[in-house]
């Protein structure tokens, strides 16, 4: 019992920083109706700058105070990584709109492999890690030979993600970009018509999603410690089953499909086998959009004939 | 003159239900062969709805629709069909159809009933002589051996490809589209776009046409020869023609039989003349003075 | 500011020079962090950060000038061009290239070890027949594979590559454990990959677009880690090694006695198996080329290329969509799997890694470039990537000019990647981005692929 307490903090820690990487492949997919398989590889970026941002406020400017460094990390990789991603939508997608469908998805899979490629040329193969940055946990529960602890790590990355949405919701729901991104969703065309301006529309709306696979990234930075070039492909795949499970298009859909996600990660490296976990991650995402297209959350879609 | 119960198409009780909306409600119709029936009523009146449940692009909430072959002693099996769960069965020199049950492409495939749509659906890549061949695909199929014999080069297929292209070029010059055959269907104007679409659904060699407004955005020249085209297919092929139309130019000229609805409720069922001059019809379409409103949601049951 | 509105304005120079200052500013900050800083781990497996300011400045001061010299001269140029009049008739020589291409491409490609041999002799020639030759058939053969079902059906696949494993290893194993020839395992293969093409078409073949391109890139992963971690089947990550090599219909190609050289009294040269394999891969896709071709005027492939332009028009005309695109599928998953067992027995040795998703990426890349269901057009796609990517491999020159350390097999994949999304922007119907009909009643008229429908992704 404990084992699975334990389980289940870690899958909601490792769910959340899936789930925030997964508003950004809904996000856009409800836009533009594009997977963006560069998503992934933006998300790992992100990792990379916010290390180096690290690195920077600790050796060159010996900041010493923690909180403070990772406060400016975190924006500072959210500045870095939105550009990344406006410049990436700018050069590679926004020509290839209303192109054919596929233009855009190869388009998005060339820029995924040029991103990791990128980061593997200028900052080396081998993996970066740094040593752990904030310690200290509560534990909950002991009984003897395993004692279930929530570390202060698990709890800023609920808070943050926590923060997050409440703030996106907010977004989405109240402001004029989201009703714009709303309208845009639904009918371009007209939304255009209306005096929407759908191509800042768009760009904001990648802005959006890159500022929060930064968010995760910094999470992740401080989570694990430890990156590399290749960490881009995987995680991204899952976020997006994520995305899918909990029904694209629908924001609270892929929060709660990333946690979600988290835990069967979690549970399956725990009872059943480490290297098949992601197989099973895989697993879930070929099931449900075979049975549950649209996911938990979502509209389902129905061609109009 | 038609034999008035020579009933082809028997639609009975059919219900569609989209959540908490009723676009159809207990529908009830027939078609008899060699007939042109339309189905006309105000927009939104279900009527693309009823198409969808008879082509089986739709599985419908409650009702039964009834198709037969050949002979029509065929309808006395007609309860032994519903009862027996089946989809269709022979009886004496015919078959019997429920589409009800039946998948889009076998309702195309085997009960031989072909469609056009509302927003005409040509394949836009291919040419005009192409589309007509993908309308033969499951004769020629057959004949090339589900693939096997085609691809090592046996002339069973050669000659029923032949066979193929010399109806698609028959149809052709049908609708009048000979001089375009090798054009790509994308390219062809409008017009001769739905003539195409109607001339695809013959090469299919059906026994009832299902035409989704064929003369939406033509003008009137055009749907005069939409009308002596429809006739002449009604006449020279035997074919029994189902259409959904709001150009009343097309119903009245050449329906024989023309069934209304409103909100999904049939309001009107019988001769061009009789839905003409029918109170309820002329309501729906241009409304009536607001004293007689309630008076006449009354009488059509809303 | 795009460079249209640069020259809308009074001064076009000044206006040029902002949006380039701009566009450096731009560049600045995105390549900052990565290009900037330099992150090393040190001895004791700590980080350091070293700033590398002379490659960022110098980065930023191309992309700033290139983009100048394009306001300023390129995109005039190419305005200039757009307004020159169209010629309608295609000059007499173009004309007769075109008539003439396939033929003379065909008879290249069959004498193609001979010239080799008698311009680079024997030693020279093994590395343009295996590494090139034989690499580039072996993707021309995939491409044409997977523009059945890309191409011609229009179903998005993106983890072909499983198909492809799956003929390596089905080959690999068996004639390891039973020791049939390679002419009994090729068709055996072939089925093998076949069948598991309905078994992981089925369930998915009704989703569209996107989501069948996402699924079909989950079978794929999936099967690599399976194989990956199956060690008692696969050996795992160690591959599986020693597999046993084609012979000539019985004779093999050793030193031996009985090998091939000494039987057709011939020196021995490893150079015999090569062009052996040559000849075998071209058969192989000369195969594929003649079955797709064959097929496409028959009427399951009439089927395929309605089904990718409407698919609901297709039900209607009575067609069970279901079965085609299952037909289509494990067609394509035949000819990779005829692949596999090539790639396998050319080898030697298989592993994981030569399955990975960016195999199947770069086999769609190919597919989509050559554009579209066109046979030439994937063919000449292939012979440009994977040639091209091998051409880097060789450019020994860079090294004098970059230094000894660099190496350009690292850049290979970042070109490739970019070079992926260039093309998408400057092509995206692709290279051949025509079509012809299968069928004609007068005369055979080229459709531009603008007019191709996509009526069910």
């Amino acid at each position: 019992m404990d084992v699975f307490i334990q389980q289940l903090i870690n899958g909601i820690t490792l769910g959340s920083i899936y789930g925030l990487i997964a508003i950004g492949y809904t996000m856009v997919f409800g836009i533009i109706g594009m997977v963006n398989f560069a998503h992934g590889d933006v998300f790992m970026v992100s990792v990379f700058i916010s290390l180096i941002a690290l690195l920077i406020l600790t050796t060159f400017l010996g900041i010493s105070s923690i909180a403070l460094a990772l406060l400016i990390v975190l924006v500072v990789a959210m500045v870095f990584t939105a550009l990344v991603n406006w410049v990436i939508e700018r050069v590679a997608y926004r020509p290839l709109r209303g192109s054919f469908r596929l233009a855009p998805l190869i388009s998005a899979i060339g820029m995924s492999i040029f991103l990791s490629n990128f980061v593997q040329v200028t900052q080396g193969p081998r993996n970066k890690s740094i040593p752990p940055m904030i310690q200290g946990e509560f534990v909950l529960m002991d009984h003897g030979n395993y004692a279930v602890t929530l570390s202060l790590k698990q709890l800023i990355i609920w808070s943050v993600t926590a923060v997050l949405l409440v703030c996106f919701w907010y977004l989405v729901a109240k402001t004029p970009l989201g009703r714009a991104q709303r309208a845009c969703e639904q009918d371009q065309k007209m939304a255009a018509l209306v005096g929407v301006d759908v191509d800042r529309t768009i760009s904001m709306t990648f802005v959006i999603a890159a500022a929060l696979a930064a968010v995760a990234g910094t999470l992740y930075l401080m989570y694990y410690g430890v990156v590399s070039f290749a960490d881009g492909f995987v995680p991204g795949v899952k976020a997006f089953t994520a995305a899918v499970l909990g029904g694209i298009g629908s924001l609270p859909g892929a929060v709660i499909g990333g946690i979600l996600i988290g835990l069967i990660e979690t549970m399956w490296s725990a009872y059943f086998s480490i290297d098949y976990k992601d197989v099973a991650a895989f697993s879930v995402l070929a099931i449900t959009l075979i049975f549950l297209p649209q996911g938990l959350f979502g509209r389902p879609d129905v061609e109009k004939v | 003159m038609r034999d008035p119960t020579d009933i082809l198409l028997r639609v009975e009780q059919l219900t569609m239900r989209f959540g908490g909306l009723v676009a159809i409600d207990h529908l009830s119709f027939e078609a008899r062969k060699g007939d042109i029936t339309a189905l006309i009523g105000p927009n939104g009146a279900g009527k693309t709805t009823v198409f969808n449940c008879i082509t089986g692009f739709y599985k419908p909430s409650e009702g039964r629709i009834g198709l037969r072959h050949g002979g029509t002693a065929a309808w006395d099996a007609l309860e032994t069909l519903t009862d027996s769960g089946n989809r269709h069965m022979k009886y004496g020199d015919g078959a019997l159809f429920l589409l009800e049950r039946m998948p889009d492409f076998l309702v195309s495939q085997q009960a031989r009933v072909a469609r056009t749509f509302q927003n005409i659906r040509l394949f836009p890549g291919m040419t005009a002589l192409e589309n007509l061949m993908v309308a033969q695909h499951n004769r020629l199929m057959v004949a090339s051996g589900y693939t096997l014999l085609g691809v090592l080069g046996f002339p069973s297929y050669a000659a029923a490809e032949r066979a193929g292209i010399e109806q698609a070029r028959a149809w052709l010059d049908r609708v009048g589209l000979i001089g375009r055959a090798d054009d790509p269907a994308g390219d062809l104007p409008y017009g001769a776009q739905r003539r195409l679409e109607i001339a695809r659904a013959m090469c299919t060699d059906p026994v009832l046409l299902c035409l989704d407004e064929p003369a939406a955005g033509l003008n009137p020249r055009e749907s005069a020869e939409l009308n002596e085209l429809l006739l002449s297919i009604r006449d020279e092929n035997n074919m029994s023609i189902l259409l959904i139309e709001h150009d009343m130019s097309v119903v009245m000229e050449i329906s024989d039989h023309i069934v209304v609805l409103d909100y999904g409720v049939k309001i009107a069922d019988g001769s061009p003349e009789a839905v003409r001059t029918d109170e309820k019809v002329i309501a729906a379409y241009l409304g009536v003075p607001d004293e007689e409103v309630e008076k006449v949601e009354a009488e059509v049951g809303l | 500011m795009t460079t249209t509105d640069v020259h809308k304005t009074p001064n076009p120079v000044a206006a040029a020079i902002r949006d380039a200052a701009l566009t450096a500013l731009i560049s600045f900050c995105l390549f900052l962090p990565l290009v900037g800083f330099l992150t090393i781990s040190n001895i004791r497996n700590e980080i350091v950060l070293t700033t590398r300011w002379v490659l960022l400045f110098s980065l930023v001061a191309i992309i700033g000038l290139g983009r100048l010299c394009y306001s300023l001269a390129i995109y005039p140029a190419m305005q200039r061009r757009a307004l020159r009049p169209v010629k309608t008739e295609v000059p007499a020589w173009r004309a007769a290239l075109g008539k003439w291409f396939i033929p003379f491409a065909i008879g290249f490609t069959i004498v193609y070890p001979f010239i080799v041999i008698a311009t680079s002799g024997f030693g020279g020639a093994l590395k343009w027949v295996d590494n090139f030759g034989i690499q580039i058939l072996i993707y021309v053969m995939l491409g044409w594979g997977l523009n059945i079902v890309v191409g011609l059906a229009g179903l998005l696949d993106l983890g072909y590559v499983a198909f492809y494993a799956v003929g390596a290893y089905s080959y690999a194993l068996l004639a390891k454990e039973f020791g049939f020839s390679f002419w009994v395992l090729l068709p055996l293969a072939g089925c093998l990959a076949s069948f598991w093409g309905v078994l992981l078409g089925f369930p998915v073949l009704r989703l569209r677009g996107d989501y069948l391109a996402i699924v079909t890139l989950a079978f794929g992963e999936i099967i690599r880690i399976v194989i990956v971690n199956f060690v008692a089947l696969t050996n795992g990550y160690a591959g599986i090694s020693s597999i046993p090599r084609p012979s000539f219909f019985g004779i093999p190609f050793t030193a031996d006695d009985d090998g091939f050289a000494a039987v057709f009294h011939l020196p021995f040269t490893p150079i015999y198996r090569t062009i052996f394999l040559y000849y075998l891969i071209l058969a192989l896709a000369f195969l594929t080329c003649y079955v797709t071709v064959r097929l496409r005027r028959l009427p399951v492939g009439r089927a395929w290329e309605a089904l990718r332009e409407d698919e609901i028009a297709c039900r209607s005309l009575g067609i069970n969509t279901t079965n085609t695109k299952l037909t289509a599928f494990a067609m394509g998953a035949m000819f990779a799997g005829f692949a596999g067992s090539f790639f396998a027995a050319r080898q030697g040795f298989i592993s994981p890694e030569s399955f990975t998703f960016l195999e199947s990426a770069t086999i769609l890349a190919i597919v989509v470039l050559g554009g579209m269901g066109s046979q030439v057009g994937v063919a000449i796609a292939a012979i440009a990537m994977i040639g091209g990517t091998e051409i880097m491999r060789d450019m020994d020159f860079l090294k004098e000019i970059f230094g000894s350390t660099f190496d350009p097999t690292q850049y290979r994949m970042l070109i490739f990647g970019f070079g992926m999304v260039l093309i998408m922007i400057w092509r995206p119907r692709g290279l051949i981005s025509t079509r012809t009909p299968s069928v004609f009643l007068k005369e055979r008229k080229t459709i531009s692929a603008d007019l191709i429908g996509e009526g069910h992704g």
